[in-house]
């Protein structure tokens, strides 16, 4: 019995702090995820020439709390046939694996949970890929013809584009030599350049891919609500939809952050190591202080008096935000902090700005059928990635046989890159022209992805 | 729980397919009824798209027969919506009967009322007068655009496209209360009377379809650029639902449909009525009857109904605007059948009088329920997932299916 | 014969088939626009059907009628114009006209068991047929 706890107490002192941020991530998350979504509906309502969710709390504020608390008190409704342990665990896997990967990321150079593995990229890619377990358990144990069929297709449509995924991380991968996901951002410092420019086709795969990876629109058919399936998610109500929700959500971010930390330079602020661009750390603080005018200029036309002083209230938050970003760089007994504040704030920036494409794609675009979808991940995709890797290469082998480093490294890779666009151009032409001729495909089973 | 529940479901699903369909055996063609067996030995399945379904406008009940993803077969059951319209004219007089005509395709009402009037007017051989001509021909082009917008805005939502639904509602909204002001109705109009006009046009008509006239070209431009050339969009529209003019024709099928389908007819050019005689406009026609080429021509439609509309804004005679025709109206007896070039097709009144003040027989030919009988054959050889395109593209409204 | 300017024509109920046979290839009438029927209780063969023609190179209509009685098999012309199909099928449900021929002949806007035939002149405009709706849905008519 002592040994246990002595064991336990051991424990607990090297890691108090990974279990801390563990426990932080598990409690916030959710809520930041409601706040993403609200984020969507907003967006999606002004792409729309209408306004979103304007009811609850001032603007809408609100929304997402009254949708989690109107969540946790549905009923929750099991199917009479249903395998009542799987129906429970599903959701739980989907979950828990999205939650677990976030552990691998590191939001800042001094935030990570699990500091500094050897195998960071895998790790998270690889923890991620687990939440299909929950995807296929949740169509089965639904005992629903058609949310079997559903939960098959997405899981056929995600272990297909994982592939492309992970070969178009293994073209990034190969501009640093590591998969530690704070010496990929080191290179990236240390080149001076993110990888986005070295490998742009890369990124662009891993972009799409990682659109189909969350089931996102164009690729939500598994999931979308005028298709005769109706998707994995179909019986599941109240709380157990919610951990759905929130695995799709925390996906989305997962995959951000990965494509930030690879391809866009992490925590880096742009032109991290030029002193010329150092008035660029001006921005963060003055962007802060741009929203808290904002809001300090609709006060007075909010309608009642409880908006005005939420506004306000928004308003001084934005502006202590602020503060807190322009501490680092003027004052110098902040100055270590520079790092872990500005790096979080550039961070959040890029994941922001990757998942805001997401939602401006899902508003624009109609949705890909399966087949379409299929036929893109294996017969463009994939023979794309696999050539990139390999002008990628080439062009590595080339650039450090003549020394080349950081912008100079754009000589190499660049021709690199249009030489895989002339590869994607010719793979398109022939797809077309076999899809013209092929009318009369025999019925194909299209489970077997 | 297992390997034991799987087999149970799979066993699950084979009774199903296994069973006798009693009712819809019969009506489905003669290769898929003898054979149980599909292509690779498995059993077919049917599947269900139920009356309540969010895509198949309104209570239409779709069964298909499945061949792994493909559709072999498939049955439409209407009739959820039967109100009996044609029963009710026999009881009601002339007048009485036009408000329920709006309530068919209650999505296009006007030219319903348009059909209506007209065919009465006929029966009675009288002539609406020249300025009630050329009102009624403002109104009934914009419903027609108001009528394809709403299309648009659905068939792009089932298909994936969210957003311009929201856009065409925009732009039916400001047609919605140009006919609020003219007659206090956005959706049933009962905007026509028999003979012409009720209401005199409001003082600022003209200017009012003149300002929608101007943007509207903007907004027709905006969502082709949203959808015309995009990608996927003609990935899920290409080829699919090909319907070839032979079939067009046999199956009766009539409006865009049919235009798409390569056959250049028009029945505001064939037998013109009301005053379109008098405005030069294009028929647009397709060439390969697929949903991509209905589609262009439903969007080109839209554009000729503006020219149309800004043509007669131009010049709206003086005069009066509604014929001698009396408050009871006793047609003799006889019988007329009048058709007009409805949003979904060809929309046909048989009237039959036997001199009193009630219609002997109202028969309304309805081009919902005729286009949709080629359902069956567009669909065949398609995906599951094409099918709700598919429904879409015939642009169906179950008020005018059932009647 | 001639009714305000649209020409009709009577023909024999059992000649339909090779009438319109006729029509559509000889004559162009390629469309059958509408196929219906109207009841004449007080005449011996009640039942008009009529059929509405179009012809495309001609530009023509033209409304071809043939008489039946109750009872009566009317020639099916499915295979004339397929469009028929369901028209045929509204015609049988409403006044309860047979096909002969036809692949198909049920109820398509009613249910399938409804009794009574609604466009019929003795069927009364609130008449339902009271058994199938207690049965079906539970409630008595005229609710």
């Amino acid at each position: 019995m002592q040994a246990v706890i002595q064991a336990t107490m051991e424990f607990l002192k090297l890691y108090w702090a990974p279990l801390l941020c563990g426990l932080v991530i598990v409690a916030v998350l959710p809520l930041v995820v409601g706040y993403i979504v609200l984020v969507e509906r907003k967006l999606m309502a002004d792409m729309q020439a209408r306004l979103g969710p304007m009811r609850v709390g001032p603007h809408g504020l609100l929304q997402p709390i009254a949708d989690a608390v109107k969540l946790l008190i549905k009923e929750d409704i099991i199917p009479d046939n249903a395998d009542k342990l799987v129906f429970w665990l599903a959701p739980v896997l989907s979950v828990g694996a999205a939650l677990l990967s976030i552990a691998g990321l590191a939001i800042g150079p001094a935030f990570q949970i699990a500091k500094d593995i050897n195998i960071g990229i895998l790790f998270v890619v690889g923890v991620s890929a687990m939440g299909i377990f929950g995807i296929v358990l949740g169509g089965w144990a639904s005992n629903s013809h058609y949310s079997l069929m559903g939960s098959l297709r997405s899981s056929a449509q995600l272990v297909s584009y994982e592939t492309a995924a992970g070969m178009a991380l293994v073209s990034g991968l190969l501009l640093t030599g590591t998969l530690n996901i704070k010496a990929i951002v080191e290179a990236q410092s240390k080149e001076g350049i993110w990888f986005v420019m070295l490998a742009p086709v890369a990124f662009f795969i891993y972009l799409v891919a990682s659109i189909a990876e969350t089931n996102r629109a164009p690729f939500d058919l598994p999931e979308a609500e005028s298709e005769l399936v109706a998707g994995y998610m179909t019986e599941f109500s109240g709380f157990r939809w919610s951990l759905y929700f929130l695995a799709e959500y925390t996906n989305m971010i997962v995959v951000s952050s990965v494509a930030t930390t690879l391809f866009l330079g992490g925590w880096l602020r742009p032109f991290a190591d030029v002193h010329l661009f150092n008035f660029l750390d001006y921005v963060p603080p003055l962007l802060m202080i741009g929203v808290a005018g904002y809001c300090l200029s609709r006060t007075p036309k909010q309608p009642s008096g409880v908006q005005q002083i939420f506004m306000l209230a928004v308003a001084s938050l934005c502006f202590v935000v602020a503060l807190v970003l322009v501490a680092p760089v003027v004052l110098p007994i902040a100055k270590p902090f520079y790092a872990g504040i500005h790096g979080g704030f550039w961070f959040i920036f890029k994941v922001s700005a990757y998942i805001y494409f997401f939602m401006w794609l899902r508003f624009t675009i109609p949705r890909y059928r399966f087949d379409q979808l299929m036929r893109l991940g294996w017969q463009f995709l994939i023979p794309l990635s696999i050539v990139n890797v390999l002008v990628v290469g080439v062009a590595l082998i080339v650039s450090s046989y003549f020394n080349l480093h950081g912008w100079a490294m754009l000589l190499v890779t660049t021709p690199a890159a249009i030489i895989a666009l002339v590869v994607a151009l010719m793979i398109l032409a022939a797809g077309q022209e076999s899809q013209a001729g092929k009318e009369n495909a025999a019925a194909s089973d299209f489970y077997a992805g | 729980m297992g390997a034991g529940e799987f087999g149970n479901r799979e066993r699950a699903v084979k009774r199903v397919a296994a069973e006798p369909e009693t009712e819809g055996e019969t009506t489905l063609s003669s290769e898929a009824t003898t054979e149980n067996k599909t292509l690779l030995g498995a059993d077919e399945l049917i599947i269900n798209m139920g009356p309540q379904h969010p895509s198949t406008h309104g209570v239409l009940r779709v069964k298909l027969k499945l061949d792994g993803e493909r559709v072999i077969g498939s049955e439409c059951i209407i009739g959820y919506l039967h109100r009996g319209v044609e029963k009710i004219g026999e009881n009601r007089t002339y007048q009485q009967f036009a408000p329920y005509v709006d309530r068919m395709d209650y999505v296009a009402a006007v030219s319903n009322g348009l059909g209506y009037c007209e065919a009465i007017e006929k029966l009675l051989v009288v002539e609406a007068p020249p300025r009630a001509r050329v009102i009624r021909t403002i109104l009934t082009e914009l419903q027609r655009i108001a009528s394809h917008l709403l299309w648009l805005g659905t068939h792009a939502l089932d298909i994936g496209a969210l957003t311009p639904l929201f856009y065409c509602m925009r732009e039916r909204e400001e047609i919605l209360k140009i006919f609020e002001k003219y007659c206090g109705a956005r959706l049933t109009t009962h905007a026509f009377r028999i003979g012409g006009l009720q209401y005199e046009a409001y003082d600022t008509l003209e200017k009012d379809v003149e300002r929608f006239c101007k943007d509207f070209e903007s907004r027709v431009a905006e969502y082709e650029t949203l959808l015309t050339q995009n990608r996927i969009w003609i990935g899920r529209t290409k080829g699919v639902g090909i319907l070839t003019a032979e079939d067009a024709i046999a199956f009766g099928v009539t409006g865009p449909v049919l235009r798409a389908s390569g056959v250049k007819w028009d029945l505001r050019k064939a037998a013109p009525y009301a005053a379109y005689d008098q405005y030069k406009f294009e028929i647009p026609v397709g060439t390969t009857g697929d949903t991509y080429d209905r589609y262009l021509v439903r969007m080109e439609e839209m554009r000729q109904s503006r020219l149309i509309c800004l043509q007669a804004i131009e010049n709206i005679p003086a005069g009066p605007i509604l014929a001698k025709v009396g408050k009871v109206l006793k047609p003799p007896p006889g019988e007329v059948y009048h058709a007009i070039e409805a949003p979904k097709g060809e929309l046909g009144y048989y009237v039959v009088s036997d001199g009193t003040v009630q219609p002997y027989r109202v028969r309304i030919r309805p081009p919902s329920f005729i286009n949709l009988q080629a359902f069956d054959r567009m669909v065949r050889g398609h995906l599951v997932a094409d099918v709700v395109a598919i429904i879409g593209t015939i642009d169906i409204v179950l008020g005018e299916v059932d009647r | 014969m001639e009714d305000r300017k649209q020409a009709i024509v009577t023909v024999e109920r059992g000649r339909l088939a090779e009438i319109a046979l006729h029509l559509r290839d000889d004559e162009k009438f390629d469309m059958l626009s509408d196929l219906t029927a109207v009841d004449w209780p007080k005449r011996e063969k009640r039942f008009d059907v009529v059929l509405n023609l179009y012809s495309f190179t001609k530009n023509e209509r033209l409304r071809v009628k043939a008489w039946a009685a109750d009872g009566e098999e009317v020639p099916s012309l499915v295979g004339v114009w397929p469009v028929a199909n369901w028209l045929e099928r509204e015609a049988f449900d409403m006044f309860g006209i047979v096909f002969a021929g036809h692949p198909g002949l049920t109820r398509i806007l009613l249910p399938e068991e409804w009794q009574g035939y609604p466009l019929r002149k003795d069927y009364d405009i609130l008449q339902q047929d009271t058994a199938w709706v207690r049965e079906n849905l539970g409630i008595e008519s005229g609710q």
